[in-house]
């Protein structure tokens, strides 16, 4: 069992996270603390779950290599070494590509999820987070190498848990992410071709989520690109804020860039 | 050394072999079938690798990789020795894969090949079943494929390098019901040990329990609920798995 009661969140430097109300959790991060990945279950990406992704491919969908549109989720897994929390610095590999910032609302199983029928599935969700699932920029998504995804910090989670009670309407959200102070992106999950209840019903129908799992809504077509310097803020509504930092490798390795 | 993980008695416990059956750390000796088995080790990252055999590779026409085909599993797939895997009725080739288990023993990050296999703790059988009716084409191999619940056998035993003699010459062969279907030698592997841990490391962190399955060799055939699937590997024991049916999962 997962369970929160109100906002969880974990301030980087303390053993155990905290179990807070809005208002103690935003007077918490406005003293501009860092924060560790709230969860340490298995973190699973969704693509290609975005009306506009789909659009966006068109009749390649139906050429090689993909040959025919997508019948089950597209999933991957964020291994653990990705995870991070709020004001994460994350390295860009190579600042000519950049790395995109997936904005996606972050569904966190409560309890063992095997074979959920939509009408049940809100039952087994704890409650919600922002995903920054980052990303090297890559065209294809046919077979595309792991070191895109799964590089060091490219999950940052958080900063908050919010509990599922606070969040009635999870198919309506509008997702928001700034670069450097200025609001360059937006989304909603109401644009999703599988809503949060038919997601997990059909990934539960073949793989078992267990508490404390996380599993992204999606990343939303067009996502931003940021480059070395540059800070990302994301948003969902009033739910605090989560800001990652994109930094060159020499600075993480404590170097002058 | 050889060590397994068990349930037995409403615990968890550590076992070896024993000549009389298996032993358990409270001193127990009990026959193989009076334990559940579980995974030898609760397994981190599980990365797997694709096509990563000669001829395997030559098998399915596939030309030379630019870098290994690597994908990840989540930890709900994994089971333990003599469990059963579950075959869909409306599938028509489910096949296994029988696989050297590489598990990751210290931290590595920006590993060089030749310091590689300081970073191996040892070596368990695994046997990583697909369904090729499921494959699609985005993020090859897509997880309905290859993330099953029950669809990752491991085990029975986690054995310390230091106790096999040399990883580059171990053979594996799976049987069917008792027929010897899947042969090949981890001298094949396209990409070896020390490439994969340099590999992975260049651009992400490896940490103790992360478990990398090398590949399958040629010879995978359909199977069909109620085989017996066996997977071997030279000095590392045998992994025994069973296929069920929908019915046996309360689907119609």
């Amino acid at each position: 069992m997962f369970a929160l009661a109100d906002h969880l969140l974990h301030p980087e430097g303390t053993a155990l996270p905290r179990d807070v109300d809005a208002n103690a959790a935003a007077a918490l991060l406005a003293r501009g603390i860092a924060c560790r990945a709230p969860v340490n279950g298995a973190v699973y990406g969704t693509l290609l779950n975005d009306r506009a992704a789909l659009n966006a491919l068109g009749d390649a969908l139906h050429a090689p290599p993909y040959k025919a549109p997508p019948q089950a989720p597209v999933l991957y897994l964020k291994p653990r070494n990705t995870l991070a929390g709020h004001r994460a610095r994350v390295v860009v590999p190579d600042d000519a590509l950049g790395v995109e910032v997936g904005a996606s609302l972050g569904i966190v199983i409560g309890r063992t999820a095997t074979r959920l029928s939509v009408a049940r599935a809100f039952d087994y969700i704890a409650g919600y987070t922002l995903v920054a699932d980052l990303s090297v920029p890559h065209a294809s998504v046919y077979r595309p190498s792991v070191r895109f995804r799964a590089r060091d910090g490219f999950c940052v989670i958080g900063p908050a848990l919010v509990a599922a009670r606070h969040v009635p309407a999870p198919d309506d959200l509008a997702i928001k992410v700034s670069l450097n102070g200025r609001e360059i992106f937006a989304a909603s999950t109401a644009s999703s071709v599988r809503k949060v209840a038919q997601l997990l019903a059909d990934v539960t129908d073949f793989m078992t989520l267990g508490a404390g799992d996380v599993i992204t809504l999606g990343v939303p077509y067009g996502s931003p690109v940021a480059h070395i310097g540059d800070t990302a803020t994301l948003s969902i509504g009033t739910w605090p804020p989560l800001d990652v930092s994109f930094i060159d490798a020499r600075e993480q390795a404590g170097e002058q860039p | 050394m050889m060590r397994g993980r068990v349930a037995y008695a409403g615990a968890i416990h550590e076992a070896w072999p024993d000549a009389n059956g298996v032993r358990l750390a409270d001193g127990r000796v009990r026959r193989e079938d009076e334990l559940v088995w579980l995974a030898p080790i609760e397994v981190g990252t599980i990365f797997a690798l694709g096509l990563n055999y000669a001829e395997h590779a030559k098998e399915l026409q596939f030309t030379k990789q630019e870098e290994p085909l690597v994908f990840l599993k989540g930890p709900g797939t994994v089971i333990g020795h003599r469990g059963v895997t579950r075959r869909p009725a409306d599938v028509a080739f489910m096949h296994y894969e029988c696989e050297l288990a590489v598990v990751i023993g210290r931290t590595a990050q920006d590993v060089k090949r030749e310091n590689a296999m300081r970073h191996v703790a040892g070596y368990m059988i695994a046997n990583d079943y697909a369904i090729r009716d499921y494959l699609e084409n985005y993020y090859r191999p897509n997880l309905r494929v290859k993330n099953r619940d029950g669809g990752t056998v491991l085990g029975p035993w986690f054995v310390d390098a230091a106790d096999v003699e040399n990883v580059t010459q171990l053979e594996l062969r799976t049987f069917v019901n008792g027929t010897l279907q899947q042969r090949g030698n981890t001298r094949d592997l396209v990409t070896d040990i020390p490439a994969l841990i340099e590999y992975l490391s260049s651009f992400m962190t490896l940490a103790p329990g992360d478990v990398i399955l090398t590949g399958t060799p040629e010879g995978i055939v359909n199977v069909n609920a109620g085989d017996e699937v066996v997977c071997e590997i030279d000095g590392l024991g045998r992994l025994v798995n069973t296929i069920a049916s929908d019915a046996d999962f309360g689907r119609v």
